[in-house]
């Protein structure tokens, strides 16, 4: 993977498993927001294939690539919220787009998705701006969950909340999972939403991935990785989260 | 999406209703599902089973459609239970009935048309003007307060920044002011000899010219061609700023943002302009002269000598001095439209086009009081 001329990744073999949560960390600049956007199909690997969902976006055509598209939900960092549009119609922009539903029903799937991603129901008037940082991001929420999707794809879910709000994010992620059968691949920086409900962690290191479970990568030899899991953060979270 | 589509099947055994629903109940099929729901229709009964054992694929949709179907049937007065939901769909269930405890959406249409609203829309635009106005002028009063300070202190003008903004706004819009005024010159050139020609007057298309260009063409030109390219690019740019809550930085570090961004701005503009402002009298001319050497066979010196005679000397005075009022116009309102913009991308965007609007009117409005005022001037 390529950008700019520099190379950024390669040689990457990631799998990610049906119904896990997949936690990616790695340094600042490593890689991971360009892997993240390689997945999602906004940048265009320069070697190699990239099959989510049993499909290779890159071999689709534009017609099924948009119902495939459809078939995963991305939650970006700041929830990338379109700011001219209240939050029940950010939520209601890709049902509208993709399916043909009465207005009645669009009108309660909004009302269910804000409760599902815990938002009062006065919200979903509000614009973007006029929400604190962690409402957007369970806004942006809502939206990605919009069309059920399979395949949820989370930029920094946690990155500045609060402890209490995150927390209640990462357990907001856990419960979405199991009702709803979701596969979540979150990058993060939260060792304590990595302990709490990641199931395995990939950890970008020299453009490589290293994939195993947090007692795994405890025993890992390579000095980054010891010092990201070994330090005094880490050894906090897993004893939080026992 | 899996396997066999989305269906519903009611059924009656004396007053006991049966509701058999299968295949997938995902959101693909919601429309179909919701129809396949009204269609059935919702006879009163006083039992009624949902039987869900050929349920292949649910998701929050589908759940919703079920969940919505039970409250209808217990609204109408039926007990309703539940058969054959596989274990997989139950925590989905759980929870959009937890999640169903939420109070609907507020109506978001908005109120019909009434007899009146049209002028209560002028009345506010109104108020909404003069209240913009009356800021606009505040905020020169503030500029020029900034401004008085900073000649004390004449060191702590930002010379390197004035520079820098006299290049963008004045070097780099002459290659397009330069243009539009020189095929100003022609088409006025082309024009005037047209009309005058059925007088045997062409010579008097140089007079035409003359006035025209120097008098208000030229600059006016100028001052709209810099509103669209400065005015917009000032707004954008102190926009941005104040979206990433630069200016807030500045205001922290004891840094003065009109002394820091508004200032260079307005004196960069004040001193190009004028300068524009000539050169665009200079290629409108020669627009002319050239159309009226092809057209009119009036050579170059012919033309010079003409364009000399019966102008009053101050005609070309007259557009340049107001150049300096342009220019302040254009660069105040950029910059104060650029501080009013709200933290997000949107309002740059719609207040970088009314700073435009807003600027290219006033000029306006300012020339037509300068043409009232120099006529009572007798000039």
């Amino acid at each position: 993977m390529r950008v700019d001329g520099r190379v950024v990744l390669e040689n990457l073999d990631l799998e990610v498993r049906r119904g896990e949560v997949l936690g990616v960390v790695g340094a600042s600049g490593a890689g991971k927001s360009v892997l993240l956007r390689a997945l999602v199909g906004l940048l265009r690997p320069s070697s190699g294939r990239i099959t989510i969902l049993g499909e290779d976006r890159a071999a689709l055509g534009a017609e099924e690539r948009r119902s495939f598209d459809a078939r995963f939900g991305v939650l970006f960092q700041d929830g990338a919220l379109f700011s001219s549009l209240s939050v029940a119609q950010n939520i209601q922009v890709p049902l509208r787009e993709h399916l043909a539903l009465s207005d009645a029903l669009i009108s309660e799937l909004t009302r269910l998705k804000l409760a599902v991603v815990g938002l009062p129901v006065e919200a979903a008037l509000k614009y973007p701006a006029e929400l604190s940082g962690g409402m957007r991001k369970r806004a942006g929420l809502a939206r990605a969950l919009a069309l059920d999707p399979e395949l949820l794809f989370l930029d920094e879910p946690t990155a500045g909340l609060d402890p209490i709000a995150a927390a209640e994010f990462d357990a907001l992620i856990a419960d979405l999972k199991r009702s709803m059968h979701l596969t979540v691949l979150m990058v993060t920086h939260d060792l304590d939403s990595l302990a709490a409900i990641c199931d395995r962690i990939a950890v970008l290191v020299d453009r490589r991935l290293v994939v195993g479970t947090l007692d795994e990568l405890l025993q890992h030899p390579h000095p980054w990785i010891r010092s990201y899991f070994a330090g005094p953060r880490g050894r906090a979270a897993q004893r939080a989260a026992g | 999406m899996t396997g066999e589509r989305g269906w519903l099947r009611a059924s009656r055994q004396g007053d006991r209703l049966i509701f058999e629903a299968g295949g997938a109940w995902v959101i693909g099929a919601a429309a179909s599902l919701d129809r396949q729901i009204r269609a059935a229709g919702r006879p009163d009964a006083r039992f009624a089973r949902l039987d869900l054992g050929a349920l292949t694929a649910l998701d929050t949709a589908g759940a919703w459609l079920l969940r919505r179907l039970e409250n209808e049937l217990s609204a109408a007065g039926a007990t309703v239970e539940r058969a054959g939901l596989g274990d997989a769909f139950v925590p989905l269930l759980e929870q959009i009935t937890e999640s169903d405890a939420a109070p609907s959406l507020p109506d978001t249409r908005p109120p019909p048309y009434r007899f009146g609203d049209f002028t209560a829309r002028i009345g506010k635009a109104v108020i909404r003007a003069g209240k913009r106005g009356a800021e606009l002028l505040g905020f020169l009063g503030l500029v020029c307060i900034v401004a008085l300070r900073t000649l004390r202190r004449p060191r702590r003008l930002r010379f390197a920044t004035l520079v820098t903004h006299m290049e963008q706004t004045g070097v780099d819009a002459l290659p397009i002011v330069g243009l539009l005024s020189f095929l100003i010159g022609v088409v006025f050139a082309f024009q005037g000899a047209d009309q005058l020609r059925r007088f045997g007057a062409e010579l008097y298309t140089v007079n035409l010219l003359g006035i025209a260009i120097l008098r208000e063409l030229g600059v006016m030109l100028a001052a709209i061609i810099v509103a669209g390219r400065s005015g917009s690019a000032f707004t954008a740019q102190i926009g941005t700023m104040k979206v990433n809550e630069e200016i807030d930085a500045m205001q922290v570090l004891g840094l003065d943002p009109i002394e820091i961004l508004v200032l260079p701005r307005i004196l960069a503009l004040l001193l190009t302009l004028p300068l524009i402002a000539f050169y665009a009298d200079i290629m409108g001319l020669l627009g002319g002269a050239l159309m009226a050497w092809g057209t009119l066979d009036i050579s170059i010196p012919a033309f010079l000598r003409q364009l000399r005679s019966p102008l009053p000397g101050w005609t070309f005075w007259i557009g340049v001095l107001k150049a300096p009022v342009f220019a302040g116009i254009i660069a105040l309102t950029g910059c104060y439209e650029g501080l009013r913009v709200a933290r997000s991308a949107e309002s740059v965007g719609r207040l970088t086009t009314r700073s435009v609007v807003e600027s290219i009117f006033l000029i306006i409005v300012a020339d037509a009081l300068f043409s009232i005022a120099f006529s009572y001037l007798g000039i």
